[in-house]
């Protein structure tokens, strides 16, 4: 009697579950393109009806705290994570990503832009999917530029820079030349001094470790940064990001802005810009050294290797990056609004060509960054705009609050070089690099 | 000479408080002004303080993009049901404490009082561990048995202030009148303390209603409240203060109401004791 009972339960609850959806647990920014990916997920749901989406939408630096805890230490929260380009090498290396082997016959893997899929691979093998893929571009004001008698040619350099920033200056009327980001952080204005640097010669560490801040190339980097910005930035600059330089640049305050590439599609945005019609676009500036300054970042979709639901998260992932998603996304909000920088077909098509004025930008610029040969010296690690290595999170915040000093004139451009030479001695010391 | 002096000192103190209170309440001001606001008029370089075009689309895009009601209710169970546990857990510790002191209790309080100056991030991994094997990880019934930890030492340590001021009397007379432990506590301890038990129950309800370290960590999508509401709102690469501001204001606002109907409570709680 009692085997035939648990017979009975057992045979419900099997059935139960096999009624039941899959639901998978999705983590990710709250950035436009993701907020296009949620709200189009009933599409994918419709596609799937045996699996359900969850979503948890976060800060992009909350985000990283929660995922980087439940993945260490197997939490099994989330199904689908968002990670950047900094994450999947060092991730992938550990084994708390699953290999993306399953995305499909039809998912046409050589799409992907070389030097994207090149950040998200270890040992050849795909740890993660790009979502939207961004570099970095000089926005202009063709007004400007043309009311100081100057022509921004497609590659500028770093001296034309500054003569543009000085023509363009108008600090009686609000107009300042140059807007580039102060704030502190490994991901604000380290993003923009370590590419900008890169074009200047510099490196982080040589091929043994050694911190290179006492090095001429980055005085000359921190020294030009200081002076544009003292001379033609905007005041209290050491405090802004990506969204005060944007908001900056927006209401006509900026005469250019280096920063991402994905800024492109916001200055031209009729509806929250005062220069809409006024933007052009260059490549990051170098100095001629065979090196420009400018990054690469990729928003990516990974399975964590702590999730039971492999499959349904491949499944997902192999629809929101696909291109199936880029002509869903193009039907329902317009070609504008794809996600940029990730598929090569992307750049061959007329009608996004034509829609996004910054594209063909954003493609050279992604194509001429080369994560593995970031500078002009050989480097031990791997990374543009970042190091990948788990202490960098760290040390480049630490490095960045130096920087911002120096461009408040709290301290000398020397002492903030000596300074983060110093922390990075330190702490490279205490990881006990060289490994 | 002296009416006027004393005129001119109420002035003054009067406009200090107003000042003071002005200063604390505009930020709060300023967000729900920004709530109103379109986003680049949110981030404008020279912002208006009520001379802008007051639109509620940040508050329809809210409520269309979040389920702020799931979020809502998981903040009123989290809160209401750790300030209720601690309660439990809190009156019978501060009633031994208060009435059955030994050599060792001061010590004891103040090391309970210690936890609080932990650093939460210095115990995230072992408690994320903890959650992770016994699946309380994403559920109410763990951030509730969290924020009932986190707030224990402040709830003990207020209703040990209240306890003190009860005079032993009352409950030895109690004793002898034959009370046990449970009528002691019940009959006669909790109604002459229940300002102060209001008081700690209402500023825990606030404490954890507005914690935002743990309920960010532990949660997902299941038991996530407001505080993670607020959080899905911060962009690193686009406008968004506008539409951080209506969450904010959806967030604060019940919380708010609270606080409002209960501050002479509150106030009356807070201050028991203090000019002893």
């Amino acid at each position: 009697m009692l085997k035939k009972l648990s017979l009975i339960i057992a045979s419900a609850l099997t059935i139960n579950a096999a009624a039941q959806a899959e639901t998978i647990t999705i983590a990710t920014v709250n950035n436009g393109d993701m907020i296009t990916m949620k709200s189009l997920s009933s599409e994918f749901e419709k596609q799937h009806p045996d699996i359900d989406l969850k979503w948890v939408t976060l800060e992009e630096n909350i985000l990283r705290q929660r995922v980087t805890t439940d993945v260490a230490t197997s939490g099994g929260q989330y199904d689908v994570m968002t990670i950047g380009t900094y994450e999947v090498p060092i991730w992938g290396k550990q084994g708390w990503l699953t290999e993306l082997n399953g995305l499909g016959d039809d998912y046409d893997i050589d799409d992907l832009l070389p030097a994207i899929r090149s950040g998200l691979s270890v040992n050849d093998k795909l740890y993660a999917a790009p979502f939207y893929g961004e570099s970095s571009m000089v926005m202009y004001r063709t007004d400007l530029m043309e009311k100081a008698g100057l022509e921004m040619p497609k590659a500028p350099t770093w001296s034309f820079i500054k003569k543009a920033a000085a023509a363009m200056t108008d600090k009686d009327a609000g107009v300042y030349g140059i807007c580039l980001r102060g704030k502190a952080g490994w991901g604000e204005n380290i993003a923009l001094l370590t590419s900008m640097s890169n074009s200047f010669g510099a490196r982080w560490f040589d091929e043994n470790w050694k911190p290179q801040f006492d090095s001429k190339a980055w005085k000359d980097t921190l020294e030009y940064y200081v002076d544009v910005m003292d001379k033609y930035g905007p005041p209290g600059a050491s405090a802004n990001g990506f969204n005060e330089n944007l908001a900056l640049f927006q209401t006509g305050k900026c005469g250019m802005w280096i920063d991402a590439t994905v800024a492109g599609g916001f200055v031209t945005n009729e509806k929250d810009s005062e220069v809409a019609d006024k933007v052009g676009f260059a490549l990051a500036p170098d100095n001629g050294l065979g090196k420009r300054g400018n990054w690469l970042w990729a928003w990516t979709l990974a399975i964590p290797s702590s999730s039971k639901k492999t499959d349904a998260a491949m499944k997902f992932i192999s629809w929101a990056t696909s291109k199936g998603y880029s002509n869903l996304v193009a039907d329902k909000k317009g070609w504008a609004n794809v996600p940029p920088g990730t598929r090569t077909s992307l750049y061959e098509n007329d009608a996004y060509l034509e829609a996004a004025p910054f594209a063909q930008i954003t493609l050279d610029s992604i194509n001429s960054a080369d994560p593995k040969n970031p500078t002009v010296e050989p480097v031990p690690y791997v990374g543009i705009q970042f190091v990948a290595i788990p202490e960098f999170q760290g040390i480049g915040t630490a490095v960045g609050q130096q920087f911002s000093a120096a461009l408040t004139g709290r301290m000398t451009v020397d002492q903030a070089l000596q300074s983060s030479q110093r922390l990075v001695e330190r702490a490279m010391r205490k990881a006990r690099y060289p490994k | 000479m002296a009416i006027k002096d004393t005129n001119k000192s109420k002035l003054i103190y009067t406009l200090a408080a107003w000042t003071v209170s002005g200063m604390i309440f505009f930020p709060i001001l300023w967000t729900i002004i920004t709530s109103f606001k379109t986003e680049s008029e949110a981030i404008s370089a020279s912002p208006r303080l009520f001379m802008f075009d007051w639109t509620l689309e940040n508050y329809a895009e809210v409520l269309s993009r979040s389920p702020y009601f799931d979020h809502f209710m998981n903040s009123v169970v989290i809160s209401l049901g750790a300030s209720l546990l601690g309660l439990l857990i809190a009156i019978p510790a501060a009633w031994s404490m208060a009435f059955v002191q030994t050599k060792r209790t001061k010590n004891l309080l103040k090391w309970m009082l210690s936890t609080k100056m932990l650093p939460p991030v210095g115990v995230l991994i072992p408690i994320y561990l903890l959650f992770r094997d016994f699946g309380l990880l994403d559920t109410r019934i763990g951030l509730v048995i969290v924020m009932t930890l986190i707030n224990l030492p402040i709830m003990v340590w207020m209703l040990y202030t209240y306890f003190r001021e009860i005079p032993n009397e009352i409950l030895e007379a109690a004793r002898m009148d034959g009370a046990g432990i449970k009528q002691e506590i019940f009959q006669v301890l909790l109604p002459i303390a229940l300002p102060g038990i209001a008081s700690t129950l209402l500023l825990n309800v606030i404490l954890a209603w507005n914690e935002a370290f743990w309920t960010l960590i532990l949660t997902a999508a299941n038991a996530a409240p407001l505080t993670a509401f607020i959080a899905s709102y911060s962009s690193p690469e686009g406008l968004f203060y506008a539409k951080l501001s209506a969450a904010s204001v959806m967030a604060v606002v019940p919380i708010l109401i609270l606080g409002w109907f209960s501050q002479k409570q509150l106030v009356r709680g807070l201050s028991f004791g203090a000019v002893k």
